[in-house]
């Protein structure tokens, strides 16, 4: 019979490409299990700093999901905006003025929104949920005075807590009575909660990561497959020569994609550009020697194009899911979010959110460039090892 | 790092009237298979030397050995720099997606040629090669035969001391082999050391030294003459299909059949032919299946 006997061919065929093979059966669970931990926009902790002299009391009595991380009760303002500024926190309260002012980082975009959800419904709580003293304090402060968060204030409606409407004591009593006048509510960086001015900058490094790993692997293992490899081992090249003449030209068109990405975003989409170009530049800049490694790292491994097109997807994949790009990496669970922290797109979303968005320095950003460098010399010594192995002759006993 | 090889490298000795390089008794393992057995070769500069053998006899691992492209386990490799090599892989190692003048500016370039030496000598050489006409022709477009000429004069544009083309002939049609020999046979000329592999017999009768193998090992060494002149017995030529007791000893060739009698053997039907370099690395091949003295040198 013809079809079976094409059947048998091809599991035959299947059966040696050992790697399809281990996709197809490793890749649904990895999905699933990955997907099923990460793919999460619940936030269940919103990190907070108070600052002034009622920081301890915001401490102490803040709910959940609050999680006050520091308290600074002899700093104002401008300490609690760098803290959202240098993403150390992402809801910063001041007290010791006429009205405490609450500031949100808009750039995280699920944790201020799950923050003025918090706010809007803790501050207005039905009066029978409260006991009489937390409905005396919130006759007092009323309803808090949200500005630009129009939002936050949509979304407040319809995220009343379930304790509240079973008319249970619920902790947004202690709220209300910690605010003796209807605190400002101020988003800072992404005041409407753009989602765009979120996705765009680490879109850049989304494109950068398929440039980088994709192209580049295929560029590299498209020598081996046409013959032109051993032509390369033999001639008057140095490992070096071969290594950055093959990387250059994808890190040069890679670099354009940036910049247009970058433009098109700020033009089209009208995604601030807050922070410093250099420091940005930079930040891409070893980011794309990261990928550009792992692209080297990929093709050395890979005998064909489509070998290397898996392998690829493969490092793309976890990249675009657990990096922050999409899912909070807080949402994420502890057992799959330290993947996040072994993948460059999680420092680069860090980097370029944090110049583009919150203007960021780079002092405040040296945790980011310390991993991606860290990253980018394992990595790019790993693909050299490896590509210097790929290309100089090898010992015949490892040739067949 | 230069890509070279780590196992032994020799350069020529100093004050040598001729020279020369080659493999001295190099072995090559692919995992546990023994893919070459002390093979030794010599290339003197100025001279053809053809390898032969049938498939996976071990030519192109010995090639590739020469050229830089893989170390050997054991033995010496006598070759000069890298610049001075020129190579030809089993594949004609042109890039089918630049065009037949920009695969040589590639090449030229690598080899540190200037951009007029590189413009004479391409120039010159696709000439030479016939293929001026397809010099803006992209590689992958070129039939096969052109694609080989493109491939031998890519390896011979720096003018190289030694070069190694791997089957440059095989695929190729009789007039373009024809003149791939016309190139060959001008490198050699101009001083060059030239080693090419071939399965064509005939190819290797153009040769001045001729290196036999057989699964990795030497099955005869030295000019063509030599090896014809080693060939031990007598050899037969039928008409009709030799007697069951000669078969293990007969081979078709053309529309008739030859018989190889070892020496002190009774002989038998048909008459006795002089053997040409075809018949003497088939008799070495017979003689080593066969366990019979006749292996040549």
């Amino acid at each position: 019979m013809p079809m079976w006997a094409m059947i048998v061919k091809e599991f035959r065929q299947l059966r040696r490409d050992r790697r399809t093979l281990a996709m197809m059966i490793a890749m649904p669970v990895l999905l699933l299990v990955v997907l099923g931990y990460a793919a999460s926009f619940d936030v269940s902790s919103i990190s907070v700093a108070a600052a002034g002299p009622q920081a301890a009391a915001v401490a102490a009595r803040l709910p959940r999901p609050f999680d006050v991380i520091s308290t600074q009760a002899a700093q104002g303002r401008p300490w609690a905006q760098d803290q959202l500024r240098d993403g150390k926190a992402v809801v910063a309260v001041v007290t010791g003025g006429a009205r405490p002012v609450v500031l949100i980082d808009g750039t995280q975009l699920f944790a201020a929104r799950a923050a003025l959800t918090a706010l809007t419904s803790r501050l207005a709580q039905p009066a029978q949920a409260q006991p009489a003293q937390a409905q005396a304090a919130q006759a007092q402060a009323g309803q808090a005075q949200l500005t630009q968060a129009q939002a936050g204030q949509a979304q407040a409606g319809q995220a009343q807590p379930a304790q509240a409407q079973a008319g249970q004591p619920v902790p947004g009593a202690d709220l209300a009575a910690l605010f003796t006048a209807a605190p400002e509510v101020h988003i800072l960086y992404n005041p409407e909660l753009t989602t765009s001015d979120i996705m765009i900058p680490g879109l850049a490094g989304v494109v950068l990561v398929f440039i980088g790993t994709i192209i580049t692997s295929l560029g590299v293992v498209r020598e081996r497959q046409s013959g032109t490899l051993e032509q390369l081992a033999v001639m008057p090249l140095r490992v070096r020569d071969v290594f950055l003449g093959k990387i250059v030209p994808y890190f040069v068109v890679a670099a354009a994609d940036l910049a247009i990405v970058l433009v098109v975003g700020v033009a089209i989409f009208g995604v601030p550009f807050r922070g410093s170009l250099p420091v940005f530049g930079l930040g891409a800049l070893l980011f794309l020697f990261v990928t550009l490694g792992i692209g080297v790292l990929i093709s050395s491994v890979s005998q064909n194009q489509g070998q290397a097109i898996q392998l690829a997807v493969m490092t793309l994949l976890p990249q675009v899911l657990l990096s922050g790009l999409i899912f909070p990496l807080s949402s994420i669970v502890a057992g799959v979010r330290w993947i996040a922290y072994l993948l460059p797109l999680t420092y680069f979303n860090e980097i370029s959110r944090g110049v583009m968005l919150r203007a960021e320095p780079i002092g405040a950003l040296w945790q980011p460039f310390a991993f991606l460098t860290l990253l980018g010399a394992v990595i790019v010594t790993l693909a050299s090892l490896r590509f210097r192995r790929y290309l100089a002759p090898a010992r015949a006993r490892r040739a067949a | 790092m230069t890509g070279r090889p780590a196992g032994p490298v020799a350069g020529p000795a100093a004050g040598d009237a001729v020279e020369e390089w080659g493999t001295d008794e190099i072995s090559v393992h692919y995992q546990r298979r023994l893919a070459l057995d002390k093979i030794t070769l010599r290339a003197a500069a100025g001279q053809v030397t053809a390898v032969v053998g049938g498939d996976g006899a071990g030519k192109t691992t010995l090639l590739r050995c020469l050229a830089g492209a893989l170390a050997p386990a054991s033995g010496l490799v006598r070759r000069p720099a890298a610049r001075q090599i020129g190579y030809l892989s089993a594949s004609s190692g042109t890039y089918p997606d630049l065009t037949a003048a920009e695969n040589l500016d590639f090449r030229a370039s690598a080899y540190g040629l200037s951009a007029a030496q590189a413009r004479a000598r391409s120039g010159d050489l696709l000439d030479r090669a016939g293929l001026g006409d397809a010099r803006n022709r992209l590689a992958g477009q070129l039939s096969g035969g052109m694609r080989q000429k493109l491939g031998v004069i890519a390896a011979m544009l720096a003018s190289p001391r030694l070069l190694v083309l791997d089957e440059p002939t095989t695929g190729v049609d009789p007039v373009s082999r024809s003149g791939l020999w016309w190139l060959i046979a001008g490198a050699a000329a101009a001083g060059c050391a030239v080693v090419l592999a071939t399965t064509y017999l005939d190819d290797a009768e153009r040769a001045a030294t001729v290196l036999a193998l057989d699964d990795g090992r030497e099955l005869a060494a030295g000019t063509p003459d030599q090896i014809i002149g080693a060939v031990p017995g007598t050899l037969r030529g039928l008409t009709g299909r030799p007697p069951e007791a000669d078969e293990q000893r007969a081979w078709r060739r053309g529309g008739r059949w030859r018989v190889w009698d070892p020496p002190q053997s009774a002989g038998g039907p048909g008459e006795a032919i002089q053997p040409d370099l075809q018949d003497a690395v088939t008799v070495a091949a017979l003689a080593r299946e066969l366990g019979l003295p006749g292996s040549t040198r």
